[in-house]
């Protein structure tokens, strides 16, 4: 299970040590925790703000620069099972100049949390390089020549398109180790998962369930697998994005049917889309706690479902037909429009 | 809901007080401005039961004249009578009097001879249960613990009495002593929302700075899930800016609750409620000494028989010794 570092007002790095560390904190003792300095809800990277000093980002608290002496700090006292080193992430937009300079103080600031840490935890390596495939591959080869367990691959979900990223993953992941993880923020539709998982990621981070969840959406797609065949043509679904549904519409005020059939979650088998939907239009926390529920162990299943496909030799199979199946009902609305 | 355990519904009528610049209240029933959209709309007795016999819980209200007891004159006659109107036009309209118990609600304001008056109008009817409205509303501990005595005692014994609103751990034990059985109150998550847990020395403030590295649990000696897993500290950060904190506490206070109803329980069926209510203040009181000057007086006879009295728990002081007298005499 991937957390987020969220740097919390009044929460000091002694209180969380004397704890005992994150694990103990949130009270999940049982769980594995990454730290990463994003957070893509409350923590976003200001790229303007940052300097040779320290990172900048935009956070509930205002904007907060945090030095790489700072950050080693903050994760010491947490003890995360992972933790990615401070990085300079920039948006696809900027100049080669800016992006040439993040992949200089990534590796530079790389290099001091590495020597400013007493171990205790995996260090996941950051690779950054924007949108040029050149930096990418300049930023993945420092970063390979450096002792780390792993790789975090920042800069993407920061607005570039999809279509330009499987080239970039391509670039970081050729030259990686193959037996080191790579875990990457920001990509969180299905489509973008496998995009990532065909390019050799491992890991993922996205708050995509959390907006999802926010706006009253049910994850719904067909979960698939090896070689079983949900995703055949439906004429009752025309035009309807087989997805995700949302339960404020109110053709689901008197629908006593959960969510997804068949879905061993706590809400699809204890709860109506009806009971939903009045709790969204009461504006009951509930509704928000069962979405959660339901679409954390959706998209959950969905990567259990990728694991076992890759397992089973399958994956590309597995990913043309999820991809085809999304495209299908677009094709036969469009032509029966 | 899939709830399968019991199921309360309230007939809309304490909207009334809560929203009344938006109410005209006449014999026919409550003219409400729709909070929603603004059109006007009245809830009839019969509408109430109506609504409450499609939702289908176990317990009904009756739909009553409630008054603020904060109110004189002779507003309070008049809405005691009505409810005394309405709670035959409740009866009438009730369709489903062998699933689900239709309470009526006793009125009258502070005054104990409309009080008396109501309460034998409903008793006459012979319901499943009785409730005490009309409190919870602001007025004075001296007065409030007076009306629920004189209408414990009046009321059947062998049906359930309710204080609508109530409360307070303190004032929950306070009527449980004089005679009620059943209580409901959004104090404990509300008080939740605002940083405040319920301990057994009273209460307990989150959002204040000395929580920001306290790495206790709430309540040290409290069995619930929270304070298992959670210290003072990451529920502090959390008070403000997370949901969670909220429900956190939620949890908490409703364990709290949960837990003092059962010892109430179990106390009284033990035979030692007595010394379970003296237990309970003296825990308490010493918290109040440090955060208030208060006075209170509390009579507290049990229906058993036994009577103890707590005389003039007085507190000096703020951060001082406090100084307790309790006198009790069991006869």
């Amino acid at each position: 299970m991937l957390a987020r570092f969220i740097i919390l007002e009044g929460l000091s790095p002694k209180t969380i040590s004397k704890v005992g560390g994150l694990h103990q904190m949130v009270g999940l003792p049982e769980y594995g925790f990454a730290a990463v300095a994003r957070d893509s809800v409350q923590c976003l990277p200001e790229c303007n703000s940052t300097n040779k000093v320290g990172a900048s980002f935009e956070t509930p608290c205002g904007r907060l620069l945090i030095k790489p002496a700072d950050y080693v700090e903050m994760i010491s006292s947490m003890k995360p099972n992972i933790w990615a080193t401070l990085a300079d992430e920039v948006p696809a937009w900027v100049s080669d100049k800016r992006n040439k300079t993040s992949v200089d103080r990534t590796v530079r600031w790389l290099d001091e949390c590495i020597a400013l840490s007493s171990a205790g935890g995996a260090v996941f390596g950051s690779i950054v390089g924007g949108p040029s495939v050149e930096e990418r591959e300049r930023c993945t080869q420092e970063v390979a020549r450096r002792n780390v367990s792993g790789y975090w691959i920042g800069g993407f979900g920061l607005g570039e398109s999809m279509d330009e990223r499987p080239a970039l993953l391509n670039a970081v992941t050729a030259i990686l180790q193959e037996e080191k993880p790579r875990l990457v923020c920001g990509l969180g539709l299905p489509e973008e998962v496998l995009q990532g998982v065909a390019a050799g990621i491992d890991l993922f981070d996205s708050e995509y369930i959390y907006h999802l969840t926010l706006e009253g959406f049910a994850l719904t797609f067909p979960l698939g697998g090896v070689g079983v065949n949900v995703f055949s043509f439906d004429p009752n679904n025309l035009g309807s994005d087989r997805s995700k549904i949302n339960l404020r519409a109110t053709i689901y005020r008197k629908d006593t049917s959960p969510v997804v059939e068949n879905c061993s979650c706590y809400t699809c088998q204890n709860h109506t889309k009806a009971y939903i939907n009045h709790l969204l239009n009461v504006h009951e926390m509930l509704a928000q706690i069962l979405l959660e529920i339901h679409n954390t162990h959706h998209y959950l299943k969905f990567f259990s479902s990728i694991r076992e496909a890759i397992k089973a030799g399958e994956f590309e199979q597995f990913r043309k037909r999820f991809i085809e199946s999304r495209r299908d009902h677009l094709a036969v609305a469009a032509v029966c429009v | 809901m899939n709830w399968p355990r019991a199921l309360l519904t309230d007939s809309g009528g304490f909207q009334m007080v809560s929203l009344l610049h938006l109410a005209d209240i006449t014999e026919k029933g409550v003219t409400f401005q729709s909070p929603v959209d603004g059109k006007p709309m009245l809830l009839t007795p019969e509408e109430s039961i109506q609504i409450q016999n499609r939702i289908g819980a176990d317990i009904i209200m009756a739909l009553d004249d409630v008054v603020k007891t904060t109110i004189t004159g002779p507003r309070i006659e008049e809405a005691m009578y009505r409810t005394l109107r309405w709670i035959d036009r409740c009866i009438a309209a009730h369709k489903r009097p062998n699933e689900q118990n239709l309470f009526g609600i006793v009125q009258g304001g502070l005054d104990p001879v409309l009080r008396d008056i109501c309460v034998r109008g409903l008793v006459d009817r012979n319901l499943p249960g009785y409730a005490i409205g009309g409190l919870a509303g602001g007025e004075d501990k001296d007065s409030f613990w007076r009306v629920v005595a004189q209408c414990t005692a009046a009321l059947p014994e062998d049906k359930p009495r309710y204080v609508m609103g109530v409360g307070y751990p303190l004032d929950i034990v306070v009527c449980s002593a004089l005679g009620a059985d059943m209580y409901d109150c959004v104090y404990p998550t509300r008080t939740a929302r605002f940083g405040t847990a319920l301990v057994t020395e009273g209460v307990l403030k989150l959002k204040h700075n000395v929580m920001a590295d306290d790495t206790r649990p709430i309540d040290p000696t409290c069995a619930c899930m929270v304070c298992k897993n959670y210290t003072r500290a990451y529920i502090h950060c959390l008070v403000t800016k997370d949901a969670m904190g909220s429900q956190l506490l939620s949890y908490h206070n409703l364990f709290y609750m949960m837990k003092l109803s059962r010892d109430l329980h179990s106390s009284i069926i033990e035979g030692r409620f007595p010394q379970f209510v003296c237990d309970f203040l003296r825990k308490m009181v010493v918290l109040y000494a440090f955060f208030s000057l208060c006075h209170i007086h509390h009579v507290i006879s049990v229906v058993t028989g036994i009577f103890v009295y707590l005389r003039e728990l007085s507190c000096w002081g703020q951060g001082m010794s406090g100084s307790m007298i309790v006198f009790v005499s069991i006869r």
